[in-house]
């Protein structure tokens, strides 16, 4: 079984001839770093130390304040888990790098452990940077730049009322929402005679003043901060201001800039800027060629300090470019931001300043909504920039026509929606050139080179940095003129599930010489189609009488991996096998079996989100033997794999739970029964919960059911997931027999009419009409279809059997269960296992002997 | 017909082409203790890359799903989707990345 895994000595000298990067700093940019490595194949190749000072990883600075509002520190993480050990990367947290010395090219850190490098990379941010005033090292005394600063901050503020942030630019006014939002009463001192004095003018400013003023906050302008005031014990009691007045406040916050954490370079020699930043090349190396500087504590080549993430980013992946001797440059970035500062737009771009010899304003202001928009134009109307306050929407359009002539006179640029001329600006009339997605610096010629936006994202990466581009991105997409499901079909997936069902059409092969694009006809077709093809022609078998079964012939060909195993493929080629536990309910003999099959196989088990459990780490050998013994005791597939129903969740219900007005464990136990099996164009998910408390979460499934005094509520169009949905009622207070016959007629109409892998919740907001549209459909007949609905339904449950059963009975089915085709019994020894919590987990060392990223 | 793939100068014999579901792989243990996935197209056509998955290490090619693009047949990998040409390798989706590609023929069953 052993594969040729080298032993613990030849590894070490493999590594130990590898060279050696090391990172001082785990920020933002410090982890974009690491991963662009990995991304280039470089951590198989280097042998990488991270030096932290931090006691824990990287985590989303940006997203920092969301810490208040019930992020937790784990939420804020940007470490994948497992990203360190999976690249052979070693952390040290809460370690920081003390000296360098670059003669012998070694870093020192505070524990006094010595690390020797081939490339040393700084990203050590920066510092916020406190005014010199009397009291400013005060019990009570804040900055605003970690979670262990936001956790000191959270517990000061539990015994106290009232707060002052010193410093009204963008952080400030972040913290200042923050105070306000842990209940403490909240003002602003900025030294500047407006808010956010570097992105916003004066207009602006004044249009941010009212309304945060509005939501309760003080504001003084114009104003410094003296000293802080202590009481007899020591702690903040106020502050004094430059204009001579005192104001009372039990904590202080300071943010009043940033500066880069330079230090370390400058100890050891480095060139530094005058005004602070380690200085680098265009390459994003230091003045030691061996060293690199990348985010907030690098001086770029235009003399600047970039104090956003998306410069860093970009930095980050030039220094790891570099390393491979591949030609990227960062020269400098664009400074335009849009943010929500306590709720309110704010965008900024260009010379928003109007700084420009000679430029002019047109500027809109309306103080009862708290809404300002300047453009500022050159004598020849060539739009240079703006500020955007209350209203950001044009944001994402204004931005790229920056540096032209906009198509419309700049009044229009700037007066609402719906006021005066209408406007015919849209992003069909930016120029070729202009930079939609400022992040990644993508131009318009670009992205319209793509057709859709998640091609967009995956070939230019444009939209995948703060995102705010996405919006013109989606306008500027052709408007799917051809709405075909791929390059093999011009049918929509709903045309084909109608040609399939009414010309009897039950292969893939006929569909596509019949019906596919001319182009298409007799080949193999694709990844696409070939599975959208077998989910319709599966589900619609038993109505046409056509081989249920998707592992025979043709259809075999056509359904994912998953299917074709009748399990799930895991990261190292191993598989998963979930049992049927309809509604979550088990006996304690059959919970026995499976910890038995899970032990007699060496299983990892976890109980999943879907109240059932999973077993992992499966050879494709391994599955019908597993699978004899979970049959032989009764279980089913749970079609874990499938596009099909999975699981039908339950809360304990009126049986046991003292609030419990119907038995919620047998309807969804009925449920799951009834369903299982049935292939749709995504996975389907229900719940039932006991009464109006929801313990089994109904209203977020694709159906889902709560009981009432007198039935059931019926809940359609829930998704969990990556775009959470909350469910809409269907119809209410149901007896068994018609909530039964509701779902049935549901789950047709949406297998009849979705598109290729869309769940519930997205059809019902893309199906014409909506809500009100289905209900008409499926509760009021209107298309008089419920009938034909129905019976389809009943097909199905008539001919519903279980594919693992039927597999085992077949000794043909069996055969592609081997690891190898031409040595059948023999294991595949890259899939390998190591110990982890009493368990096994994958070995992934074993599938990087190699190294990613192919032979070329 | 048997199906063969060529190894260091000789034909090995890898299965029965009955045993190859046309737009589907299947896994070959070679000598050196490499593996290779193979499949046959519609046509009946062999083709034979490296079973190795270069974006993640696993040996999981020939369980993709075939396709074609302009006219080239390729594998998906059935674990994040890349594409790869089944004739010359390359990778449809990062034209960095390659896959090792071997000859292969089928041959009447000798007896
Ligand atoms: C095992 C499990 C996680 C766990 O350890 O608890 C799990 C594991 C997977 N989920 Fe999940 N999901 C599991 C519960 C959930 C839940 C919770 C629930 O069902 O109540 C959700 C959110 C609810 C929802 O779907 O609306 C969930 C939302 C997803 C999504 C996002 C779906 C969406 O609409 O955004 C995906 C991706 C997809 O389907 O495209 C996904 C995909 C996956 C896949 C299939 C990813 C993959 O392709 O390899 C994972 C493979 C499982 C395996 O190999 O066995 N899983 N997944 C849970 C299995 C439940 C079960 O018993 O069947
Ligand atoms: C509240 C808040 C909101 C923000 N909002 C935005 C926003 O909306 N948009 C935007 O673009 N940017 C925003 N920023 C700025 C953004 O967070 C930074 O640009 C980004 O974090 C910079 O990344 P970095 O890796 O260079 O520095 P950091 O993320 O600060 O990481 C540097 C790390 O290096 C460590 N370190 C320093 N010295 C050493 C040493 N000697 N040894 C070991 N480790 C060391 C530090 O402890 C730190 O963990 C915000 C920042 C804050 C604080
Ligand atoms: S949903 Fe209601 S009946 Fe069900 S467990 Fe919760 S409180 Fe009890
Ligand atoms: S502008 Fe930020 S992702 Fe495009």
């Amino acid at each position: 079984m052993a594969a040729a895994t080298p032993t613990p000595a030849q590894a070490a000298a493999q590594a130990a001839a590898q060279p050696a990067i090391v990172l001082i700093g785990h920020g933002m940019v410090g982890q974009r770093y690491l991963e662009a490595l990995a991304e280039v194949g470089a951590t198989a190749t280097h042998r990488i130390t991270v030096l932290c000072e931090e006691p824990r990883p990287a985590y989303d600075r940006v997203r920092l304040t969301s810490y208040f509002s019930g992020s937790t520190p784990e939420d804020l993480s940007m470490t994948p888990a497992g990203f360190m050990a999976e690249h052979g990367i070693s952390l040290h947290l809460d370690d920081p790098a003390e000296t360098i010395d670059r003669d012998a090219r070694t870093v020192t850190s505070r524990s006094g452990q010595v690390f020797p490098y081939d490339v040393l990379v700084l990203a050590t941010g920066s510092y916020p940077f406190v005014p010199p005033v009397p009291g400013k090292d005060a019990p009570g005394c804040f900055v605003y730049r970690t979670i262990e600063d936001l956790l000191a901050i959270e517990e000061y503020a539990k015994t106290r009322t009232t707060g002052a942030v010193v410093g009204g630019g963008l952080l400030g006014l972040e913290a200042a929402g923050a105070l306000k939002g842990l209940g403490l009463t909240t003002r602003v001192v900025e030294f500047a005679p407006r808010l956010m004095p570097v992105q916003v003018d004066e207009g602006g400013g004044a249009a941010l003043l009212r309304t945060i003023e509005n939501m309760g906050l003080t504001v003084h302008t114009g104003v410094g901060t003296q000293e802080v005031l202590t009481g007899e014990d020591g702690a903040v009691s106020g502050m004094k201001l430059s204009d001579g007045s005192t104001v009372d406040t039990d904590l202080v916050v300071f943010s009043a800039g940033v500066r880069p954490r330079d230090q370390l370079a400058r100890d050891s020699g480095l060139t530094v800027g005058e005004r602070g930043g380690i200085a680098v090349d265009a390459h994003c190396r230091t003045s030691d060629p061996h060293v690199y500087a990348i985010g907030e504590c690098a001086l770029a080549t235009d003399g600047r300090v970039y104090g956003l993430v998306a410069p860093g980013y970009e930095m980050a992946e030039t220094a790891a470019a570099d390393l491979l001797g591949r030609e990227k440059e960062f020269t400098g970035a664009d400074l335009s931001t849009k943010l929500k500062l306590l709720g309110v737009d704010v965008a900024s771009f260009g010379d928003a300043h109007g700084a420009t010899a000679g430029s002019l304003d047109v500027v809109y202001s309306d103080s009862r909504s708290g809404v300002y928009k300047k453009v500022v134009v050159s004598a020849e109307g060539v739009l240079l920039g703006g500020v955007l306050v209350g209203d950001a929407d044009s944001y994402g359009l204004l931005r790229p026509l920056t540096g032209s002539v906009p198509p419309v006179t700049p009044e229009q640029l700037v007066l609402p929606a719906g006021a005066g001329a209408p406007v015919a600006l849209g992003p069909s009339s930016l120029p070729d050139s202009a930079v939609i997605c400022s992040c990644h610096n993508v131009t318009k010629k670009t992205i319209t080179a793509h057709t859709t936006v998640p091609e967009v994202k995956k070939c230019t990466k444009a939209g995948t940095g703060c995102g705010s581009c996405l919006k013109v991105i989606g306008q500027l997409m052709p408007p799917a003129a051809d709405k075909g499901l791929c390059d093999c079909f011009a049918f929509t997936r709903a045309e084909l599930y109608e040609i399939v069902r009414t010309l009897r059409v039950t292969s893939y092969e006929r569909l596509l010489d019949s019906h596919g694009r001319e182009e298409a006809r007799g080949s193999e077709g694709c990844e696409v189609c070939k599975p959208t093809v077998g989910s319709i022609i599966a589900s619609l078998a038993p109505t046409l009488g056509a081989s249920g079964y998707v592992l025979d012939g043709e259809q075999a060909a056509l359904q994912d991996t998953n299917d074709h195993f009748l399990a799930n493929m895991q990261r190292n080629g191993s598989y998963s096998v979930v049992p049927r536990i309809p509604g979550g309910e088990i006996t304690p003999d059959k919970l026995i079996v499976i910890g038995e099959v899970a032990r007699d196989f060496g299983l990892y088990t976890k109980i999943t989100g879907g109240q059932r459990i999973d077993l992992f780490g499966a050879a494709i050998d391994e599955l019908p033997r597993i699978w004899a013994r979970l049959v032989d005791a009764g279980f089913e597939s749970g079609h874990a794999y499938g596009k099909a129903l999975r699981t039908v969740k339950s809360c304990v219900g009126q049986t046991w739970c003292r609030y419990g007005v119907q038995d919620s464990v047998r309807m969804a136990i009925d449920l799951e029964l009834r369903y299982r099996g049935l292939r749709a164009p995504h996975k389907l998910k229900s719940a039932v919960s006991g009464c109006a408390r929801e313990c089994a979460e109904a209203q977020s499934k694709d159906f889902g059911i709560i009981a009432t005094a007198s039935g059931w509520n019926l809940y359609v169009g829930g998704n969990g997931g990556a775009t959470p949905r909350h469910a809409d009622l269907l119809a209410q207070d149901l007896s068994d027999a018609e909530l039964v016959r509701l779902i049935d007629r549901f789950l047709m109409f949406y297998i009849r009419t979705a598109d290729r892998l869309e769940r519930t919740s997205t059809w019902l907001d893309r199906l014409e009409g909506g809500l009100e549209h289905l209900r008409d459909v499926v509760v009021h007949d209107s298309l008089g279809l419920c009938a034909e609905l129905e019976s389809m339904m009943a097909d199905h449950v008539a001919h519903y059997r279980d594919e693992w059963a039927e597999t085992l009975e077949d000794p043909e089915r069996l055969r592609r269960f081997v690891s190898f085709v031409n040595a059948p019994g023999a294991p595949d020894p890259s899939v390998q296992f190591v110990p982890e919590r009493g368990q096994i987990k994958p070995d992934l060392t074993v599938l990087t002997l190699e190294p990613l990223g192919g032979t070329r | 017909m048997t199906v063969e793939l060529q190894v260091d100068e000789g034909w090995l014999t890898v299965c029965e082409l009955s045993a190859l579901i046309p737009g589907r792989g299947v896994a070959a243990l070679l000598p050196d203790g490499s593996q290779a996935a193979v499949f046959v197209d519609r046509a009946g056509r062999p083709y034979a890359i490296g079973n190795r998955d270069p974006f993640t290490g696993a040996q999981v090619l020939s369980r993709g799903l075939i396709g074609s693009a302009a006219g080239r047949l390729f594998v998906a990998s059935p674990l994040l989707k890349q594409r790869f040409d089944l004739e010359s390798g390359h990778c449809l989706d990062d034209e960095e990345v390659a896959v090792r590609t071997y000859p292969v023929r089928t041959a009447a069953t000798s007896v």
